[in-house]
């Protein structure tokens, strides 16, 4: 079976790194968004827009970083809707959440045959992210993670410095002290005068960038067109991965690894033929992954106690 | 005696009235409060108390009427502007996260340190300066789930000298709290006077205003009713005000001779609690036909195991449970039931009742599905609405009507349909947990006489209460819990709460 050991080498943890990145980017959102007590299942819808948006910039300007950039503001202007569904207008999280991912899939093929005139893969921009690869002088060169950590496309980078900036921004800072506690007890935060509205908006916000961006991905950076269909249920998984990473900035990095990896390896079983098992089964191998990592993980950790739960003040009782 | 110049006049309100779509919570309040003292506002569920005290610490707008604050015209539209004048507010429902510290907690909204990072060093100090001038010592560090609710108060108080109280306002600060963690709380109170805090304490509960404040308002359907010196006022006066007539403090048992074969025994059992360990040591209780058990005993002693373990909702380690002559342990909760056992659980709004669903079905809830309120695989409607307008009228709910849900009465007129569904059911054997924990003089005024009706009627009753009171007025027997074991059987008329809450607090009998 030296064929079998033969897919575990660099490659698999450069695949590794580069199919976890845009679950890594939404998880880390999901994360700032359900520790302020929004569920946020619009990730995916979110990261289609963002994916659509960044290709459609950039195809216009010729330019990627405009597209990154156009990527990003779509997707945190498209969760401004959850966010004023939830928390102004007081809908249920899952109800808004599920309507955004299917507006999301109708407003991009309504817009594609607009622009396009075709639904299906947009045309491909003129150059992508792709090309902005670059190494790391001297980390690059560390044997067996070098190449996977330091020898990445600029999204990738930029997914690391979000896992770092958010695990420092919940730990350490103030406005990161009262996203906790607007998850947790929204009241205790709201009666010693800070407002949960706020958190929660910043919140949801926090995870239209990074969901948008995660889209930026998957269009301008791993591709260089849109195609429908091509979060293909990555937003699904970085809810998972945040759940079972604990709630945490690190810990949902840490799945979202775990989730690139099994979709790593599924893609090098179905080429290389390594088993003697159909090549379309190892397709739902991330998905039984993560099946099996949220069942038996979730139950060590604690949600936040507020999460999907609604807020508001002016109550009658007494 | 305190001066009561003007010039310590604090805070004052003019004409407050409060108006909810259905309710008229505040009707023109005029109260008073002066630097450096004491001031309880009493009052029943649903008098007003807590809206008036949202509407200062600026949660609610007030519909009318103003307040001034050293003189000068103030309307607070936030809590943080109400904190910023020097209001402070420790709530029913504490208003902590508990997965945070106690350092975490306290600063929340104020922390220090420079940008937006938390100087976490510089907030444990500060926290520990001001927990040692106020004495109210506390682990900096401590996480707040895993702290007592005692300590969690404590942290409260904390948070809002932190921010500078001038005003305390504590409502309902004793509901949840241990005979000796209130008094531990009333001295800490008074050393906050004494160095020239105002408090506010909102309750219920007479003894606590006679016991630890100088002046009270006595409040009644949103109006102020009156205001007296504590010093000068009993609490049958205080009740009769509160209730608006004549309320009997003390209900009048007769005392009987029980001589019949206990129909309901516990023989030596042992049971564990949710973390597995030990809840119960080898207990073993006796009730006879037509005799109340009082299990005395602060909170977390294995009150909670024992209930379940009687219900059936907790499985035994060891022992049997004999009711009649048959061996029950091993039957479901439902068979139990069956068999006309009877419970009022310590929870009402998590065990007794279902919130959203009315009182009709909550009122044969658990007997449903069996005759005369289903018939096949339908529920006979008319039925169960007569038999809970009848019950409504028999025990008092006051509702607009059977059809209304569970959630939306008052917590008194909740337990009252508990109380009907339990009581109602021919009870042989009934299990009573903290039957008024948080009602008011009227309500438990009213279910104590039921309670000892259902003891007229032949019950046997065990009753589990946290209220030293309540077991000592009802009880025939007083059983002492402490640590999982019964450690000492007392009869009331020859015992005194105090030799009660020696035994309570783990203080062996000598024998």
């Amino acid at each position: 079976m030296g064929g079998f050991f033969s897919i575990f080498n660099e490659d698999l943890l450069v695949a590794t790194i580069r199919l976890s990145t845009p679950i890594t980017l939404a998880a880390v959102g999901a994360t700032v968004c359900e520790r302020a007590g929004i569920v946020n299942i619009a990730m995916e819808g979110i990261m289609i827009i963002g994916a659509f948006f960044a290709v459609v910039v950039a195809y216009y300007t010729g330019n990627p970083w405009l597209g990154l950039l156009g990527g990003v503001v779509a997707g945190a202007l498209f969760s401004m809707i959850h966010a004023v569904a939830t928390i102004t207008f007081h809908l249920d999280h899952v109800v808004s959440g599920a309507v955004l991912n299917i507006l999301s899939f109708g407003v991009v093929r309504y817009l594609m045959v607009i622009i396009y005139g075709h639904p299906g893969t947009t045309e491909p921009i003129a150059k992508g992210l792709a090309e902005y690869k670059f190494a790391v002088p001297l980390l690059s060169k560390i044997p067996v993670i070098g190449p996977a950590f330091f020898n990445q496309t600029p999204i990738v980078y930029l997914s690391f410095l979000t896992v770092i900036f958010f695990l420092i921004f919940l730990k350490k800072t103030k406005t990161g002290l009262h996203v906790r506690a607007a998850g947790e007890h929204p009241l205790a935060l709201e009666t010693i005068g800070v407002s949960v509205v706020k958190m929660r908006y910043l919140a949801v916000l926090v995870s239209g960038i990074t969901s948008g961006l995660a889209g930026a991905y998957l269009s301008i950076e791993n591709s260089v067109s849109f195609t429908e269909g091509m979060s293909n249920g990555r937003g699904f998984i970085a809810l998972a991965a945040n759940i079972s990473g604990g709630w945490t900035a690190i810990g949902s990095w840490l799945a979202s690894l775990f989730f690139g990896f099994a979709d790593a390896l599924q893609i090098r079983f179905q080429i290389f033929k390594v088993l003697p098992i159909p090549a379309e089964f190892f397709i739902i191998f991330p998905y039984v992954a993560t099946v099996l990592v949220v069942a038996g993980l979730v139950r060590r950790s604690r949600p936040p106690k507020a999460v999907g739960m609604d807020f508001m003040i002016e109550r009658e009782e007494d | 005696m305190r001066s009561r110049k003007s010039k310590d006049l604090l805070l004052e309100t003019k004409n407050i009235v409060k108006r909810f779509p259905k309710v008229l919570a505040n009707d023109n309040i005029n109260i008073k409060l002066f630097k450096g003292e004491i001031l309880s506002l009493l009052g029943e569920n649903g008098a007003g108390k807590s809206t008036l005290m949202n509407i200062l610490y600026g949660l609610y707008k007030p519909t009318s009427g103003t307040f001034l604050l050293e003189g000068e015209e103030v309307e607070f539209s936030s809590p943080k502007e109400a904190i910023r004048r020097g209001l402070g507010m420790v709530h029913q429902h504490f208003m902590l996260v508990e997965t945070l510290t106690v350092t975490e907690n306290i600063i929340l909204g104020n922390e220090p340190g420079k940008a937006d990072f938390i100087d976490y060093k510089r907030a444990r100090e500060e926290v520990l300066v001001i927990s040692e001038r106020y004495n109210l010592s506390i682990d900096p560090d401590a996480k707040i789930e895993t702290l007592s609710v005692g300590l969690q108060q404590k942290v409260e108080i904390l948070k809002a000298l932190y921010r500078k109280a001038k005003i305390l306002i504590l409502d309902e600060p004793t509901a949840v709290l241990t005979p000796h963690e209130v008094e531990k709380l009333f001295t800490v109170i008074r050393k906050l006077r004494d160095s020239g805090v105002s408090v506010i304490i909102i309750t219920h509960k007479l003894e606590e205003v006679k016991a630890i404040s100088d002046r009270v308002y006595i409040l009644r359907r949103g109006e102020v009713v009156g205001e007296r010196k504590t010093s000068k006022v009993t609490k049958k006066e205080l009740a009769n005000l509160m209730v608006g007539r004549d309320v009997v403090l003390t209900v009048h048992k007769e005392k009987k001779e029980i001589t019949a074969e206990p129909i309901f025994s516990i023989k030596n059992i042992s049971v564990k609690d949710a973390q597995g360990l030990m809840a119960l040591k080898d207990i073993s209780i006796d009730v006879r036909p037509g005799e109340i058990v009082g299990i005395a005993g602060v909170d977390g002693n294995g009150q909670s195991e024992l209930s379940e373990a009687i219900m059936g909702l907790r499985s035994l380690e060891e022992g049997n449970i004999l009711y009649g002559n048959e061996d029950i342990e091993h039957l479901s909760t439902r068979e139990r039931r069956r068999r006309k056992i009877s419970s009022v659980s310590a929870d009402r709004q998590r065990y007794g009742l279902i919130l959203p669903m009315q009182i009709t079905e909550n009122l044969v809830l658990g007997d449903h599905d069996e005759p005369p309120f289903s018939k096949g695989i339908n529920l006979s409607l008319d039925t169960i609405h007569s038999y809970s307008e009848k019950l409504v009228e028999d025990f008092d709910v006051r509702t607009p009507g059977v059809d209304v849900t569970a959630g939306t009465l008052s917590g008194g007129n909740q337990q009252k349909v508990v109380l009907a569904r339990e009581f109602s059911r021919d009870p042989k054997f009934l299990l009573v947990s903290q039957p008024t924990r948080g009602l008011d003089v009227g309500a438990i005024e009213y279910i104590h006489s039921q309670i000892l009706k259902m003891r007229d009627k032949n019950s046997a009753i065990l009753l589990i209460s946290l209220e030293l009171e309540e077991i000592f007025s009802l009880s025939d027997r007083i059983l002492v819990l402490y640590e999982g074991e019964i450690v000492k059987e007392l009869i009331p008329e020859e015992t005194t709460d105090k030799e009660v809450g020696f035994f309570m607090t783990g203080g062996k009998a000598k024998e």
